[in-house]
């Protein structure tokens, strides 16, 4: 057997590159969008390059891969990227190839052209009922629901500014969605149910106690079991217990569900970085479709368009027009849970008799 | 033939105009891969009971490395034995995810042949994410990825896979050059990446300007931001050509034919308020200028990051898990960024020395600076105090001095006080 390779690290990340990338990297001058979905870049050198963004699923089959490629082959000499946001980007060199590329992608069907610029572009998530353990949501059927349904804002430029929508199923947030524009977010409402005949044989019980940020877990002692007990006035459903102790889950069909949280950015443009403030506190899971976080993810899009000044990110429009005036316009409801009671809470309490009727 | 199970529920998702997932999935268990068909069979059980079926880990992996493996076990693995072992294999992308036909389709054959052939393209810190092996697999996926020149991402408490956004490769905007900081990064510190020795995960993420594509600031321990100290280049006869209505506002981002109004839409929202604009020049107090990206991004052929540039670091950003979110803080406010970079290895390794002494099991180094305190860290970092790292200076008045602080130290003798003041 050949000698055992490792720490290579990945492939160099020029590789890859088509030669005019290799030519003109660091030269680049300027980008216009030409439409929805179709970049030009434009070097020092003269040199362009044409990038064709398109959404895919993240989840895929090696065969989709093959679909790319070959489309790929056809048009870019083999060269495409993704995008941090799962979409896939053809890299054009030969312009005559351009349209030809777009009318082969539109006959493919499950390449959708768009996600550049003003748009809705394709949802950052995670694993959910595919893959993970801990969801309380899935993921993929969600985002295809609300791609579905929000699918004319990805291939065009009717939006404000940018709107980034992300999906976790749980509050560890492997898709980071605590800085999006729109966050849909998979909770748990129930504490962890004990298997007390087996936990002692499953976990380590000092450690299933220190993982609980809340303190909420104690050992006790049930049925002549070594076991724990979790005073569920303090639990607020984090799971990072069953993360350490398999014999305490929190999944439940009519516990868990989706929270809707807005207003977030990353971008320094303009105002500075915002965290994702909550918009919905709790919505059913209903697969297949989940049509009440549809229309509400809806709801917000629209009193965002109708209200925001072009340039504007929803969480600048929500802070401009005020945060009662937001739950005015989108038509949601303000309830106690939108009160933070956690460690910071005070800090997001009105303390002025500045505000709107 | 072909394993299939009935799925109702999820045959809703091949309706509509967004690809399918679901449709993708059956063309594959289509041609013969249980694993696939299992898969789909399982999740409509999921559609049904509204919990997920999946198991804890357990421990599995390739020799030698800590991490890159996800182990993952199905609840049901009578029902569906094709997903019985399901475990996850990160492979390391290249920086900004640029690929070519020829050598993807060989991974990817890797993949028909050992795994269930479904795929993440990418996982959210930007591996590949080969999603379904049986344990006794994991080796030889290894040993065939290794021979091509792939290797394995990060899991667990270690440094986890570096990304950037794709930086000066296509990308005008980039002061840094991004993507070859992150392989420098990956490179040097593999042992870090593979095998896990720290309190808990680690993150780098580079961008290559303040408009944060890979979101560095909220999604890295380290983020790694782009940035300028002189002034902002201007084309003078380009601003012209915006005025005149000649390119399109926003590099095209709303359509060919919003164009700008220099005044309002450059000018007004100009956070710090530093640009002038008469109708015939466009002026930039730049001393004044926070480097925010806006007025670039509205016009992308007459204004340009300065040349002077670097990065600036910010430190400490994670998910809410556990005391809340936390955004990264500006620790480094500036620094070169030249291979090989040793200026900000030097920062890197004596943070991770602070970390690795002072943080506490499953703490984000975040969090160790939130216990401890930023002046602590910059203290241990050797970076001096500057406004910079502050919105604001403190409001509360509880500062502890410590006791060299202070002339004379803190003892004293109550007996030279008594001599100044009765009882
Ligand atoms: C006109 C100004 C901008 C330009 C030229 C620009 C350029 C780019 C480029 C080249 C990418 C692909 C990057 C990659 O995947 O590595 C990208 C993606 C992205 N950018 Fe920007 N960016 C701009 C403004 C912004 C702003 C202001 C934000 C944040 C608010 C932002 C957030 C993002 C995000 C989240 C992605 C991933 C998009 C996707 O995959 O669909 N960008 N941008
Ligand atoms: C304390 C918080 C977190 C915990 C306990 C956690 C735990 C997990 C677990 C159990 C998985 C496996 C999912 C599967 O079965 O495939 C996973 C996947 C993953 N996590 Fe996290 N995670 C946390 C936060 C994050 C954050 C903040 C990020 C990124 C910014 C992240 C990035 C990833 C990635 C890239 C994957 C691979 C799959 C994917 O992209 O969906 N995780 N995480
Ligand atoms: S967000 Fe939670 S449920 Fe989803 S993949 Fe990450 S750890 Fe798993
Ligand atoms: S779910 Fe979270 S808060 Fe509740 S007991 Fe478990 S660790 Fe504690
Ligand atoms: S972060 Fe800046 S340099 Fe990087 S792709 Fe985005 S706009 Fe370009
Ligand atoms: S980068 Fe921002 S702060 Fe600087 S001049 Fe432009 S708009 Fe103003």
């Amino acid at each position: 057997m050949a000698e055992r390779l490792t720490d290579i690290g990945p492939p160099k990340y020029d590789l890859f590159w088509p030669q005019v990338i290799k030519d003109n990297a660091g030269k680049w001058l300027y980008h216009d969008i030409l439409e929805p979905g179709v970049l030009l870049h434009v070097s020092e050198t003269g040199a362009k390059i044409w990038s064709v963004r398109c959404g895919t699923t993240r989840l895929m089959t090696t065969m989709m891969v093959e679909d790319i490629c070959k489309l790929a082959d056809q048009f870019c000499d083999g060269h495409f990227r993704f995008t941090t946001r799962n979409n896939v980007e053809f890299l054009v060199v030969d312009e005559s190839k351009l349209e030809p590329l777009k009318k082969a992608l539109k006959a493919a069907g499950n390449l959708p052209i768009g996600g550049t610029g003003a748009s809705i572009t394709n949802i950052v998530h995670t694993q959910g009922w595919v893959h993970c353990h801990t969801p309380a949501i899935d993921a993929s059927g969600v985002v295809k629901a609300v791609m579905d349904d929000l699918f004319e804002y990805f291939g065009s430029h009717k939006m404000p500014a940018q709107v980034r929508i992300s999906l976790a199923c749980c509050l560890n947030m492997c898709g980071a969605v605590h800085c999006s524009d729109i966050a849909i977010l998979g909770v748990h409402r129930k504490p962890p149910v004990i298997e007390h005949t087996h936990l002692d044989k499953m976990c380590e019980i000092p450690t299933t106690i220190a993982s609980c940020p809340t303190a909420a877990i104690k050992p006790a002692k049930v049925d002549d079991f070594k076991s724990v007990a979790v005073n569920a006035d303090r639990c607020m459903f984090c799971g990072n217990c069953y993360t350490m102790c398999p014999a305490m889950p929190l999944a439940d069909a009519d516990g868990d569900g989706i929270a809707l949280w807005v207003g977030g950015k990353v971008s320094n443009s303009k105002s500075m970085p915002k965290f994702s403030k909550l918009a919905v506190p709790f919505i059913p899971n209903e697969p297949p479709r989940w049509p009440t976080t549809v229309k509400m993810v809806r709801q917000i899009v629209e009193a965002y368009v109708a209200g925001a000044n072009r340039y504007e990110r929803l969480g600048e429009w929500a802070e401009r027009i005020g945060w009662e005036r937001f739950f005015e316009k989108t038509g949601l409801e303000f309830t106690h849970h939108h009160i933070d009671d956690y460690r910071f809470a005070a800090t997001t309490w009105r303390t002025s008799t500045q505000f709107k009727w | 033939m072909a394993k299939k199970h009935q799925t109702p529920m999820l045959d809703e998702l091949e309706k509509g105009p967004w690809p399918s997932f679901v449709t993708d999935i059956k063309r594959m268990a289509e041609t013969g891969k249980d694993a696939c068909a299992d898969l789909l069979g399982q999740l409509e059980l999921s559609y049904k009971d509204k919990e997920g079926h999946w198991k804890h880990g357990g421990i599995v992996g390739v020799l030698g490395y800590g991490g890159g493996v996800i182990g993952r076990y199905s609840d049901v693995p009578d029902l569906f034995p094709g997903v019985e072992h399901f475990h996850t294999v990160r492979v390391n992308q290249p920086a900004a995810k640029y690929y070519h036909s020829e050598s993807i389709r060989k991974i990817m054959d890797i993949w028909n042949r050992r795994g269930s052939g479904m795929l993440n393209m990418h996982g959210s810190t930007g591996d590949i994410i080969m999603l379904g092996a049986f344990t006794d697999e994991l080796e030889n996926i290894f040993a065939e990825l290794t021979s091509l020149g792939w290797d394995l991402g990060g899991s667990g408490s270690a440094l986890r896979t570096p990304s950037s956004c794709l930086g000066q490769s296509r990308c005008e905007f980039a002061c840094i050059n991004a993507e070859d900081i992150c392989y420098d990064l990956t490179q040097s510190y593999q042992d870090e990446l593979h095998r896990p020795a720290w309190p808990y995960k680690f993150k780098f993420k580079v961008d290559g300007c303040p408009n944060c594509c890979v979101a560095s600031l909220a999604r890295s321990d380290c983020a790694i931001i782009g940035t300028w100290r002189d002034d902002i280049r201007i084309d003078k006869a380009a601003v012209a050509a915006y005025a005149a209505g000649e390119f399109a506002a926003n590099g095209g981002a709303h359509g060919q034919d919003v164009k700008l109004d220099i005044q309002k839409d450059v000018c007004d929202l100009c956070p710090t308020q530093c640009m002038a604009w008469d109708g015939k020049t466009l002026s930039i107090n730049n001393k004044e200028c926070t480097r925010c990206m806006h007025c670039i991004n509205m016009m992308p052929r007459a204004l340009r990051p300065g040349k002077d540039t670097g990065a600036s670091i910010l430190v400490g950003a994670k998910a809410p898990i556990l005391d809340g979110a936390q955004m990264g803080s500006v620790i480094v406010p500036f620094i070169k960024m030249e291979p090989p970079y040793e200026e900000f290895k030097e920062f890197v390794e004596k943070m991770w020395e602070w970390w690795d002494e002072n943080g506490k099991n499953r703490e984000r180094i975040g969090e160790t600076i939130q216990r401890l305190g930023l002046g602590t860290f910059l203290a241990a970092v050797e970076v001096e105090p500057d406004p910079r790292h502050v919105k604001e200076p403190r409001s509360n008045p509880y500062v502890f001095y410590k006791e060299d602080e202070v002339p004379g130290g803190f003892d004293r003798k109550i007996e030279d006080y008594r001599k100044r003041h009765a009882r």
